[in-house]
């Protein structure tokens, strides 16, 4: 043997590189990613939020202002799809409670599609308190 | 039914070469193979220097853990027939360092096995000669289903995260760690909590869900770390508002 | 050549090997220990073992009940002074693994439930699930994980022990991550390296079974005991050869022939009840089964299927609530293996090879006739199992005897001062045959996947579960053969990175080594007995036979057979009775 003794020995082992595009890969994976982004809408949305309670603070003529803004195209189609961010975002992680969250009653696990059903029952329940608040004054 | 599929199979031997590299073999095919019947067939009667893992082939030793198309399996539970017409792509493990062909270094994962203190931790222990400490059902139920991991890593496989950052500590050892903290008899909870709050443990974890999804024996490691990281939390909250209540 | 020491080597991370190290760790914290094994050991074979571990527990139960269904079992073949050492510490050893977090079923009280098992008259078989060997194994190896005291050398492969002075001082191994030959001294050497199903082409035992530390003890002159009772588990599945475990018949399953009768009643083993009895038909020892299907076999009244004949295991009266609880492993390898389930069919089963009963000669303290070498587990031979192991039977005598080898060993080591310095040349040596035969070598006609069939062919059909002297003669021919053909093996893979076909190469040798004792000793035994059945000589013949055939290794290779009486203490020979 010419070379030296370590080299036949020495262990070479491949270690292969993510990809920055690992994310789409597979079905999974980008639907994580995408969950994970939703935080950004998330955020937007709280922002919306905190700018309306501003404007109604100001008066009818700020809340006024506020509207009219919210009702360009643009905002719109921004609103649009962070609602559906939103949406996905609330039922990805309601759908995934059960996962974090085990109840034990009496010593048998409750199903999973309990605490799932759960979650839905209650975002029911108080959309349908808050509608019926909204509505009542009409 | 065809007679035979071809198998698309990852090579590296380091002596020769400095990239893995392809080779694709066509192999008979029967209903009742499985790909590592598949592999075993090229070993023994194609090209004998073709280098992977194997066992017990009835899925309980964990060893034959590679990606089939893509997807971390074990070789010896995936069958031909669910990929026909093929070509089937045989390919090692991601996020290991490959030693040879399909073979990749497990040291980093038997390293972080033992970082989790993987056994019965207390105060006291009893004399076995005192009989044995009382476990009902219910209890053995708690954790039963964490203790069923065989160690066969297609969840580090399947983890973007231990491919993205190869400290974190990773689904397999995490769920070992809560099996021994759910284990009525164990009282080594908050020793093992300190370990795994760290940097690289379980808040590494962001739950992208895909180790629970490759685990073949049902394990659900993404369940047991999100369970974990609830009982850190209030475990956590408790220490701040009770401070002496949690001693 | 890298020269690695340790005080004592423990060679296999199985059960025994891992219970063994700590033992060591344990009672002799300062003495540095290592175990080796070809592959990581939570892949050894003990993870495959599925029905339990007897211990007595129970009130109503006692340790005399347990030695006789062990030593009548092993129809009067076992040492009954090492079955009372057995049953004695079993519970203990049993209760310890409880302590270490091993996850056994409970009665809704909180106490280990136990269940019935095949052989036994008194329910005493421990079991977590149906995948009792799986708990075990990654109980014991993630309680080692607690011991820094304990090295690790994970897939390293053994290829000779390394003996000067007449003491076993060390092994030589290939690191299969790179290839290179390493020496590693040590003051005792332990062999827990399990047994040598792949000896046979159809057997439950996964492919690292190969007798690798059978062999390597019979090479270096430790000889090889009771090497012709080889077990043929009753209930495989056809074609992979899957074990479907004994518990399936101890919660009530039935064997069913072509015409859906329970077979056994035929055969002295009891009269069919709907609950199942305990030493009585389907819970009978596994060797009677097996040669019950055999019979039935030859009256043509077994299933013919692509992959030879069968019989049916029926458990759908069970009912799902129960095989969902106590059988999950066995429903989920049905749906997967043999495409069905369970609750609504009945499953296709055959005997299949399962344990060696035979292996490396100990005394009641693992220790080998030669000096500072230990067994224990399957490998060893202590005997207790005899002619016929009893199902759980081996899950609790890895621990008891592993435990009693570690303690001696250690004992041992602890009076050694050192090691010969005669071993570096020993092991350099090796490394010569091993580049020389394999790695450099040029030319050789001969393929390992030949030589492994023919080797299976000849000892399916000489050591199968009837045996007859003009087949066992030519095997032994064959296999001598084999052994010369096998000179000429070529090799495709000459690198060093991970080299199975290595060592599938050296596997295969020690595995002709192990046949060849398996076949002499088989054709020496001139009777019947357990499960070592003679169609010319069809009965159990105590007088010239109530021994231990001893296999040594002659000059030419082939195996020398010599006889060592049973030792008989408080339980004379008598007759094994079933189903009454």
């Amino acid at each position: 043997m010419s070379e030296p003794h370590y080299t036949l020995y020495h262990p070479r082992w491949y270690r292969r590189r993510v990809s920055v595009w690992w994310w789409l890969q597979n079905r999974s994976y980008t639907g994580f990613v995408l969950r994970e982004l939703t935080s950004v809408f998330v955020a937007f949305f709280a922002v919306v939020y905190l700018w309306q309670l501003h404007a109604v603070a100001q008066g009818p003529d700020a809340y006024a202002q506020f509207l009219a803004r919210l009702r360009t195209p643009r905002l719109l189609a921004l609103d649009t799809v962070t609602f559906l961010f939103v949406l996905f975002h609330a039922i990805t992680w309601f759908n995934l409670t059960p996962k974090a969250m085990v109840v034990r009653l009496r010593g048998k696990r409750v199903p999973d599609w309990v605490i799932v059903a759960q979650n839905y029952a209650a975002w029911l329940v108080l959309s349908g308190l808050v509608a019926f608040v909204l509505l009542r004054g009409r | 039914m065809p007679s035979t599929v071809a198998l698309t199979v990852a090579r590296y031997r380091p002596e020769q070469e400095s990239e893995p590299t392809v080779q694709t073999y066509e192999v008979p095919f029967r209903k009742d193979w499985v790909v590592l019947d598949a592999l075993n067939h090229v070993k023994d009667n194609v090209d004998g220097s073709l280098a992977f893992r194997w066992s017990c082939r009835m899925g309980v030793c964990g060893s034959c853990g590679m990606k089939v198309n893509g997807t971390p399996k074990l070789t010896c539970a995936t069958f031909l027939s669910d990929y026909l017409p093929g070509p089937i792509r045989v390919e090692p493990l991601d996020y290991f360092p490959v030693i040879r062909d399909l073979v990749v270094d497990l040291t980093d994962f038997v390293r972080k096995l033992k970082q989790v203190k993987p056994w019965i931790l207390r105060k006291e222990e009893k004399p076995p000669a005192e009989g044995e400490y009382l476990q009902t059902p219910d209890q053995l139920d708690t954790y039963k289903q964490f203790s069923m991991c065989i160690n066969c890593m297609l969840c580090y496989s399947a983890c973007p995260i231990y491919g993205l950052e190869p400290g974190f500590i990773g689904p397999a050892a995490i769920a070992l760690a809560q099996r021994y903290n759910m284990d009525s008899r164990d009282q080594g909870a908050a020793e093992r909590l300190k370990i795994l709050s760290e940097h690289d443990g379980l808040w590494q974890c962001t739950f992208v869900g895909e180790c629970t999804k490759v685990c073949p024996k049902h394990v659900d490691p993404a369940g047991a770390i999100q369970q974990y990281k609830l009982s850190a939390a209030t475990h956590w909250v408790k220490s701040l508002l009770l401070p002496w209540g949690t001693r | 050549m890298d020269l690695f020491t340790c005080d004592v080597l423990v060679v296999g991370g199985g059960g025994a090997g891992l219970r063994a190290a700590i033992a060591m760790a344990e009672t002799h914290p300062r003495l540095r220990v290592a175990v080796i094994s070809k592959v990581y050991p939570m892949r050894s074979h003990t993870v495959s073992a599925e029905g339990g571990a007897a211990a007595v527990i129970k009130p109503g139960d006692s340790l005399d009940e347990h030695a006789y269904d062990t030593i009548s079992g092993g129809d009067w073949l076992s040492d009954q002074d090492a079955v009372e050492a057995f049953v004695r510490e079993a519970p203990e050893e049993m209760l310890r693994l409880e302590h270490w977090g091993c996850p056994w079923n409970r009665e809704p009280d909180g106490h280990i439930a136990v269940r019935p098992f095949g052989g036994m008259k008194i329910e005493r078989t421990w079991f977590a699930a149906d995948k009792t060997g799986f708990h075990l194994l990654h109980t014991l190896f993630q309680t080692t994980l607690k011991y820094d005291g304990i090295e690790r050398y994970d897939e390293f492969f053994v290829t000779k022990l390394l003996v000067d002075e007449g003491r076993c001082q060390g092994v030589v191994a290939i690191e299969l991550a790179t290839g290179q030959i390493r020496a590693i001294t040590a003051k005792a050497v332990i062999l827990g390296t399990g047994g040598c199903g792949k000896v046979f082409p159809f057997t439950t035992n996964a492919n690292i079974k190969n007798g690798d530390g059978m062999a390597l003890a019979y090479r270096a002159g430790a000889p090889l005991k009771d090497m012709e009772f080889v077990q043929y588990h009753p209930t495989g599945l056809p074609f992979t050869g899957i074990l479907i475990t004994e518990a399936a018949r101890a919660e009530g399953g039935w064997l069913l022939n072509k015409d859906g009768y329970r077979y056994l009643q035929d055969y002295d083993l009891g009269t069919p009840t709907l609950k199942p009895v305990l030493r009585s038909m389907e819970l009978g020892p596994r060797d009677r089964l097996s040669q019950c299907f055999v019979k039935e076999q030859e009256k043509g009244r077994t299933f013919e299927g692509p992959y030879g004949h069968y019989v049916h295991l029926d458990i759908r009266h069970l009912g799902e609530r129960l095989i969902d609880k106590k059988l999950p492993f066995v429903r989920e390898l049905c749906l997967k293996y043999a495409g069905i389930d369970p609750v609504n069919e009945m499953i296709p089963v055959r005997p299949v090879v399962h344990y060696m009963m035979g292996g490396i000669h100990t005394d009641i303290h693992g220790a080998t006739p030669l000096r500072g070498l230990y067994a224990a587990g399957e490998a060893a031979c202590v005997s207790i199992n005899g002619a016929n192991r009893l199902g759980s039977n081996s899950l609790t005598e890895i621990l008891v005897f592993g435990a009693r080898a570690g303690i001696a060993a250690a004992a041992f080591a602890a009076e050694q001062t050192g090691v010969s310095p005669s071993l570096v040349a020993q092991a350099q040596d090796e490394h010569r045959r091993l580049e020389e035969r394999f790695l450099r070598k040029r030319g050789g006609t001969e393929r390992i996947v030949t030589l492994r069939a023919e080797m299976h062919q000849i000892m399916e059909e000489s050591a199968g579960i009837y045996r007859t002297e003009t087949v066992l003669k030519e095997a032994a021919g064959k296999l001598k053969r084999l052994q010369d053909r096998f000179q000429d093996l070529s090799l495709d893979d000459k690198s060093y990175t991970f080299n199975t076909e290595l060592t599938a190469a050296l596997e295969l040798s020690y595995m002709l080594d192990v046949g060849q004792t398996i076949v002499q000793s088989a054709l020496e035994r001139r009777e019947s007995r357990g499960s070592h059945q003679r169609t010319d000589y069809p009965q159990r013949d105590d007088e010239r036979f109530l021994a231990h055939s001893l296999a040594y290794r002659a000059e030419d290779g082939a195996p020398r057979i010599e006889y060592r009486p049973v030792t008989i203490t408080r339980w004379p020979p008598g007759k094994r009775v079933y189903g009454r």
